[in-house]
Parts: structure tokens; C-alpha cells; sequence
């Protein structure tokens, strides 16, 4: 590891006042719950509404003459349809390598703002944001260019009373259809607003200036609706959404095809490819993959460990689990990982090695919680 | 009541003791969402894996704090792991162990020596 020292978000200082216990995450210091805990963390962001500071990851902007460039220049860089956004439309993408494994995963937005016309809104995970930003920046060709978002924070307000929440300031967020955004005031602080998380709720990533997130954050949470979430609910909010945590269920070795993220490459992609990575994912769509990614559900109470064996009845090694924990909504141990394509069917019965120990466990289909995105 | 620095603690009743982890072990793990205890009859070791306590984070071991024989082990936590972070050194118990040699408690912190390493 780096012997880089921390770095803080513009609400460090307020996750310390609400007792936050503070972990190393991604290089920064993050709280990874409050003092009520995980569980009720959890609870409240699936009935009521999470705050949660999501400013450590990395927000950048590729910017082109135009649309149609920025478009092409991001579609060579990623499997998704670019060219085909609406103005405000965000999609949900990945960065691959030269062989088609995932060098990150982010969300893409095309902006709807009037002299912007050019511009890309990028969000990525905080641990790779260095490496993404070089990588991205290598490959866009002359006259686009990436422009770090270093000034600004990311706050997200998560759950099924996001929306009433953040409509009192700004009542026009009702409008914002899931996976757009739009230019909102909030309290007159100006933020870019966009429907989409990481909890399968409905709710909001709301972007502002750095000198605005303490303001916002206060805002917010004073709302007896609201409370602040920690990275530790974060986890097993997604992992109930069956969303992927880059580098445990998707990571360099492993292609989106493999991944199941295969509708998140657009249709007119699957067939042109012409993206960094597209051999592999072509020839893995063509010819189905050798493993896939899926849920899978002990079937006792011991969750099971992202690094766990699966193996099949006989005891043979099929797969590995790459996330796994307790569900507090599902009620009960829920994981997911690999196994070799020929169990990955929902209600393959196969095993995990807890302890030294085999478990019996069945694949599930996911999400493990329905989502309950706003459409 | 005596403490380990693993954040067990164990209470002595004739040549029985009670073992269980800590309310400052408890707190640091969060909510408990699984326990996996020995079975009755087996052997555990001074400073061995005796038990684990799963959060939603993580899992951790608990040591046992002497050698002996499981007599007894905390069903209620099967059906109710939260009862740890109720009730972490009474209610939450996790295994009754036969001593096998008391003098292994000797060097076993009492309260006050526990609450000061857990301080500091």
C-alpha cells in the first residue's frame, strides 16, 4: 500500500461530530457507520431516506466541440451507448482493457445545459479515479479533452422518501425522470441532480461545489426524514441491489459479459464493437461465457465471505464468492461470485467452504431485494 | 469476572466457567447477525478458536480463554444473535467450558485492569 497520507471530504468534520466511526477507505478517511449501526442504517435507507457522502469518488467532465464528438470519442473508451443520450440522460458504464477485462466501472452523463452542448458528466469509483483519469485521457483523440472535477463533493440521498425530502427545496426534482438529471436549486445552492444510486431505492447523487456540501449536508439531514448512512450499509444496501462493488465482483479479470452487465451495452455496440476490450466481449457474446456472475443464498444463517470456494455437490471447485454478507431486508446470509456457466441457473444447489467446512447454498436470482427505482 | 485481551470474558463457578466476549467487543463488532458455536464435548485450547461471531461487516474469531471441555453452549443465540449486543457479559453468554487447570486464569485481567487496557 501507498504511504500517502488520507485524504478528507468537505464533511469529514461533520461525520466526526455525529460520532462517526472513521475507517481508511479508497484513501480517504470515510465513516463507516454512526453510532445507531449498520443494521438500522440499512433499515432506515429502505424506509424513510440515507444521506450518504459519496465525495470521495471521482467526478470528471469529458469535454468535446460537440456532442456527436464527445460521444464517439467515450464510445472507443466504453461498451455503452453514448451517441444514443438524450440531453440529461446518465448509463451506467464500464472502462476495459485491451483484453475486455473491467478497469472500472462509472456513470455517464450528457449535458443538458445550453452552451455545454460538448460535455460529459463522469463518476467513478474513488479508488481508481488516478488510473481512470490517465486512462480515459490517453485515449480521447485531439480536440476532447478530460477535465477533473477536483472541487466538487457528491452527496446522495437514498430511500422512499428521497424524493418528498428534497422536494420541499427544490420541487422540480419530481420531474427528474431515473437515470437523467437535471439543474436544481436547493436552498440557492446550485447542484447538478441526478436520479440514480448504489441502494436499488429510488433517490438522488446530487453534485455540488465543495464549498457548498457542508451547507447542503446540514440542509438535508435536518429533516427528521433523513438520516446519515456509513459506507458499511452502503455495502449491504448494493449487495441487496445486486450491484457490483469494483474489485470484488468486477475487476480486471473479469468482462462485462461474464459480469451480467451485458444489458448495459447498447445493442447497436454488441454488433458494431469498435470499443478498447470489444474482441473479447463479442467473442463472449457469441459463444456465452465460461463463467458468470450470480447471487447465490446460503442456506443456513452463516453468511459466507467474499473469497469463499463454491464448489458442486461432488465437492468441486465451480467458483468463488466475491461479495458476500448478511441482508437485513432479505433476512438472511446473501453473496454473490463466479461459477462455471453450466451452474449458474437459479436453484443450482452448490457449495460453500465456510470454515473448512461445506454449506449447503442455492444460486438466486438478483436483485435480492426488488429495486425500487422510480420509472 | 476475568478478561482476555482478545476481549473475552469468563466467569468461574466451581470447576465451570462461562465465556462470552466483551460489551467493548460487542461494540466495536456492530450488530451481531450470526454466531457458530463448538459443539457440545469438544476440547478447546487456552488461547484457540472456540467460537465465531459474524456482523453484517465481518466475521471475527473468539479465543478460548482456558483449556477444557464444552458443556454447554448458548442456544438462544441460534435464533437471536442480536442478544450479543443486548446483553454481551449476561444474557449473550457463548459456551459453559470445564476447567481443565484453574491456575490458566492467573494471568487473566479483572475488570479494572481490562477497562485500562481497553482505554489505552
Amino acid at each position: 500500500m501507498s504511504e500517502a497520507p488520507l485524504l478528507r471530504t468537505p464533511l469529514y468534520d461533520l461525520h466526526v461530530s455525529l460520532d462517526a466511526r472513521i475507517v481508511p477507505f479508497a484513501g480517504y478517511e470515510m465513516p463507516v457507520q454512526y453510532p445507531t449501526g449498520i443494521l438500522t442504517e440499512h433499515n432506515w435507507t429502505r424506509a424513510s431516506a440515507g444521506l450518504f457522502d459519496v465525495s470521495h469518488m471521482g467526478q470528471c467532465f469529458i469535454v468535446g466541440p460537440d456532442f456527436a464528438t464527445a460521444a464517439a470519442a467515450m464510445e472507443r473508451i466504453v461498451p455503452a451507448d453514448i451517441a444514443g443520450l438524450a440531453p440529461g440522460q446518465q448509463r451506467y458504464s464500464q472502462l476495459l482493457g485491451g483484453e475486455g477485462g473491467i478497469l472500472d466501472d462509472l456513470m455517464i452523463t450528457r449535458s443538458a445545459y445550453k452552451g455545454y452542448e460538448g460535455w460529459l458528466y463522469v463518476v467513478l469509483n474513488a479508488s481508481r479515479k488516478d488510473h481512470d483519469f490517465a486512462h480515459i485521457a490517453k485515449h480521447l483523440p485531439e480536440g476532447v479533452a478530460l477535465r477533473r472535477g477536483d472541487g466538487m463533493a457528491l452527496i446522495a440521498l437514498q430511500g422512499p422518501k428521497a424524493e418528498a425530502v428534497l422536494a420541499k427545496y427544490a420541487s422540480e426534482v419530481r420531474d427528474i425522470e431515473f437515470m437523467h438529471y437535471g439543474a436544481v436549486s436547493i436552498d440557492g445552492i446550485q447542484a447538478h441532480v441526478s436520479r440514480s444510486g448504489y441502494t436499488g431505492e429510488d433517490g438522488f447523487e446530487i453534485s455540488i461545489d465543495n464549498k457548498d456540501a457542508s451547507r447542503l449536508w446540514q440542509l438535508l439531514l435536518a429533516d427528521p426524514l433523513v438520516k446519515p448512512i456509513g459506507l458499511g450499509a452502503r455495502d449491504s444496501l448494493r449487495l441487496e441491489a445486486g450491484l457490483c462493488l469494483y474489485g470484488h465482483d468486477i475487476d480486471e479479470t473479469t468482462s462485462p459479459v461474464e459480469a451480467g452487465l451485458v444489458w448495459s451495452i447498447g445493442k447497436r455496440r454488441r454488433t458494431e464493437g469498435g470499443f478498447i476490450g470489444s474482441a473479447r466481449v463479442l467473442r463472449e457474446l457469441a459463444e456465452g461465457p465460461g463463467r458468470k456472475r450470480v447471487g447465490i443464498r446460503p442456506e443456513g444463517r452463516a453468511p459466507a465471505r467474499d473469497g469463499t470456494i463454491v464448489t458442486d455437490a461432488g465437492g468441486h471447485r465451480i467458483g468463488v464468492i466475491t461479495s458476500g454478507g448478511f441482508g437485513p431486508t432479505a433476512n438472511g446470509p446473501i453473496a454473490m461470485g463466479y461459477v462455471e456457466a453450466a451452474f449458474a441457473a437459479p436453484g443450482t444447489a452448490v457449495q460453500l467452504i465456510v470454515r473448512d467446512k461445506p454449506m449447503p447454498a442455492r444460486v438466486a436470482a438478483m436483485p435480492f431485494v426488488p429495486h425500487h427505482y422510480k420509472r | 469476572m476475568k478478561y482476555t485481551k482478545d476481549h473475552e470474558w469468563i466467569k468461574v463457578e466451581g470447576d465451570t466457567a462461562t465465556i462470552g466476549i466483551t460489551n467493548h467487543a460487542q461494540e466495536q463488532l456492530g450488530d451481531v447477525v450470526f454466531v457458530e458455536l463448538p459443539a457440545i464435548g469438544k476440547k478447546v485450547v487456552k488461547g484457540g478458536e472456540a467460537a465465531v461471531v459474524e456482523s453484517v461487516k465481518a466475521a471475527s474469531e473468539v479465543y478460548a480463554p482456558v483449556t477444557g471441555e464444552v458443556v454447554a453452549v448458548n442456544k438462544e443465540l441460534e435464533g437471536d444473535p442480536a442478544l450479543v449486543n443486548r446483553g454481551a457479559e449476561t444474557d449473550g453468554w457463548f459456551m459453559k467450558v470445564r476447567l481443565k487447570d484453574k491456575s490458566e486464569l492467573d494471568d487473566l485481567m479483572d475488570k479494572a485492569a481490562y477497562d485500562k487496557f481497553v482505554a489505552a
